[in-house]
């Protein structure tokens, strides 16, 4: 039985479930191409967007795309939907959905206010009808803050990770990346290590260094060594001066299980961490990653676009009021997002479903070395998702990671965001800057040898 | 002048790798920084680009056999796309295997993302490793284009080999774009998982694990797979044993 069609240009068009109908919508990638589910021509994949169009918004609260049996994400997605907050969009279409946010009427406090009664599917089905431009707009208007030794998210400003990794887990090499940087002003979103060893020991020393680094110099801001949440947890035990939680989450609980990881032991680990009380300005202590195409590698997508697997992740994220959370668009590979233009629209999507989720969204802006892709898109990405008001960027040495074997921004990228677009990092952040003479009068980062005199001088 | 404010990175700089103290032109990457970037990057690209020079590779590894197959992604861009289609042979491939004699040991070299890798490192790696498994049959050793890891197991079940020894082209970093993987699978076949298989990386001369190191560990590896009958998460290096192999006289 055909559930969808379309008579267009001549044709009918067909697609026989809303899940196809879905994929199908979504602006071109390699990933879902892989998975076999992408529209079969262009317009194929209009026809999809104009049917969609039409779907009434209420068709996604009870036709789970994710059966709601087998799937622990279903069953909070759907057991959590505040009927409410969703009241003022419940009549809507996905196409009179779209306008309404792009409209004068959605203000920010509207969206933030609706944010409940939104599910990953409404607003990726929103999206997929959607332009570059148009995700720009609408989540421009968002605010979302979160907080914890400062504060991130406020109007004007752009946080950022600090990701000091060293190849060999160095614990001089790291904190020389550190160091460096600080002298650029990055680091009040999370001063964060991928470590190369990933074991609890380790992970317990690279964590003490950057508490010794971190209270030496009197930096607000919050530490994390990105390991599982299992030893997390562990280190928490152990007494290790733990401030965030990792995990990298997915979208289905299938996927999640490839990362070994549920709900409850994300909880478990949210409330160790709240029990240390080492927030000084605010109690979110959970960072959290995500990206296109993690459902499918792990062979856990259950038919699903990429794009939608990927904003189901986000009601996970939801669930445990994070600090942070970051799309690593670009690191997956080229099989999920072939090139730069793929990358860019991935990036703008993912801040604009977790914007609209009422999440803190973050992005690595980045790409492997197999990918179409150079640092000239990572440029547009990082300009545009600036503009768009996301809530921190990560940020290396020269932009080249040399650890994990990829590229994202470096330093210099984000003191030409503050610089040449005027964007601040987070208040207190600032204002430590302005105390080590980093900064300018006028908020300009001051001559990099002075800054590192200054911090070097002092190490 | 103190050398601290001449340059207040001397000393940091030493301790990583990582691209720092590079001063700044505005918020800028100075030109110097930014051309060492984009030569980094560049020779990245061309590495997981160029094509691997089969006739070169097959002088290289002589005098042994060399048999030349090629997966079903029929270029570097469906390649890069469709990883499924590199873990296959083409259509009509499998014939060139299949009247070859059963052997213990079978090597497989494949380009993965990493041309320049296999160019440079398979055939050093394999002279070094052939002499430390002497006593052991050695198949013809197969060349494999637009090749992941997983054409080993389709190649190795149609040559009747024990064991592959599959060397891959492992993806470029900017630091490092030459550098070979070695992936050791017991009994392969179509759909054997990656936790059955033993994997060296980061097999390079640029500071990474070189010739000598890398061919004991796989003949240590090729001779407990073989002894055990399995590859993979239940045989684990054992870092003391391949020492003591290794100092011993009969294989050097």
């Amino acid at each position: 039985m055909t559930h969808y069609r379309i008579a267009l240009g001549g044709e009918t068009l067909r697609f026989q479930t809303l899940a196809a109908l879905m994929a199908a919508a979504t602006p071109a990638r390699s990933g879902d191409a892989l998975a076999g589910i992408a529209a079969e021509s262009e317009v194929a994949r209009v026809a999809a967007q104009m049917i969609l169009a039409d779907v009434p918004l209420k068709t996604f609260l009870t036709d789970a795309l994710v059966p709601y049996e087998v799937d622990e994400i279903t069953r909070l997605i759907m057991d959590s939907h505040d009927a409410a907050a969703f009241a003022p969009v419940a009549h809507m279409t996905v196409g009179q959905f779209r306008d309404w946010l792009l409209s004068d009427a959605a203000t920010g406090p509207v969206l933030t206010a609706l944010a409940p009664g939104l599910t990953p599917e409404i607003v990726a089905a929103a999206s997929k009808l959607m332009r570059n431009r148009d995700l720009i707009n609408v989540t421009r208007k968002i605010r979302v803050t979160s907080a914890f030794r400062n504060t991130l998210g406020l109007p004007g400003r752009l946080g950022s990770r600090l990701q000091p990794n060293h190849p060999t887990d160095d614990l001089r090499g790291i904190a020389a990346s550190t160091l460096d940087g600080l002298t650029f002003g990055c680091g009040d979103a999370v001063i964060g290590i991928n470590p190369a060893t990933d074991n609890v020991a380790t992970a317990s020393e690279l964590l003490t260094m950057l508490e010794d680094l971190r209270t030496r110099f009197d930096i607000p801001t919050q530490t994390c060594v990105l390991t599982h949440v299992t030893n997390t947890i562990e280190m928490i035990e152990g007494g290790a001066p733990v401030d965030l939680v990792f995990q990298s989450v997915a979208g289905s609980q299938a996927a999640n299980e490839g990362f070994g990881v549920t709900l409850s032991m994300l909880q478990e680990a949210r409330e160790a961490a709240l029990s240390l009380n080492r927030g000084t300005v605010g109690n979110n202590v959970m960072y959290l990653e995500t990206g296109q195409g993690s459902a499918l590698s792990a062979n856990a997508h259950h038919g699903i676009d990429q794009q939608t697997m990927e904003a189901r992740a986000y009601a996970v994220c939801r669930a445990v009021d994070p600090l942070l959370v970051n799309t690593v668009v670009g690191f997956i590979g080229p099989e999920y997002l072939y090139d730069g233009k793929e990358i860019i629209r991935a990036g703008l999507e993912d801040h604009f479903c977790g914007k609209l989720l009422g999440l803190p969204m973050g992005c690595d802006v980045c790409y492997t070395n197999h990918a179409e892709a150079d640092q000239n898109d990572m440029d547009v990405l990082m300009t545009l998702l600036t503009v768009a008001g996301v809530h921190f960027l990560i940020a290396i040495p020269g932009a080249d990671d040399i650890m994990l074997n990829y590229q994202s921004l470096s330093f210099h990228d984000m003191a030409f965001l503050r610089n040449s677009l005027g964007y601040k990092a987070a208040p207190e952040f600032e204002a430590w800057l302005s105390t080590m003479g980093m900064l300018t009068e006028d908020g300009h980062l001051i001559d990099s040898a002075a800054g590192a005199q200054r911090l070097i001088g002092a190490s | 002048m103190s050398d601290l404010a001449k340059d207040p990175w001397a000393k940091l700089r030493a301790a990583t790798p990582a691209r720092i103290g590079l001063g700044r032109a505005g918020a800028a990457m100075p030109t110097k920084a930014t051309l060492e970037f984009q030569f980094a990057h560049a020779r990245a690209r061309d590495a997981v680009h160029s094509e691997l020079n089969v006739e070169m590779l097959a002088n290289d590894l002589l005098p042994l056999e060399t048999i030349q197959v090629a997966s079903a992604a029929a270029d570097r861009v469906t390649y890069l796309r469709r990883p499924d289609l590199g873990r296959t042979l083409g259509q009509g491939e499998a014939a060139k295997l299949t009247e070859q004699n059963p052997c213990d040991i079978a090597f497989v070299v494949a380009d993965g993302l990493s041309s320049t890798a296999m160019q440079s490192h398979a055939a050093p790696v394999i002279r070094h490793t052939l002499p430390k498994l002497q006593g052991l049959g050695i198949g013809p050793v197969i060349i494999a284009t637009q090749a992941r890891v997983a054409i080993g197991d389709e190649i190795g079940a149609a040559i009747g080999a024990k064991l592959t020894v599959l060397l891959v082209g492992e993806r470029p970093g900017l630091t490092v774009a030459d550098s070979l993987g070695a992936y050791l699978t017991y009994e392969p076949r179509p759909g054997t998982r990656d936790s059955a298989r033993n994997c060296l990386s980061n097999i390079h001369t640029q500071g990474g694990m070189d010739y000598e190191t890398a061919a004991t560990k796989i003949a240590w590896l090729c001779r407990e797979a073989l002894r055990r009958g399995l590859t993979g998460t239940g045989l684990k290096e054992n870092a003391a044993a391949i020492a003591q192999a290794d100092s011993g006289p009969a294989l050097r």
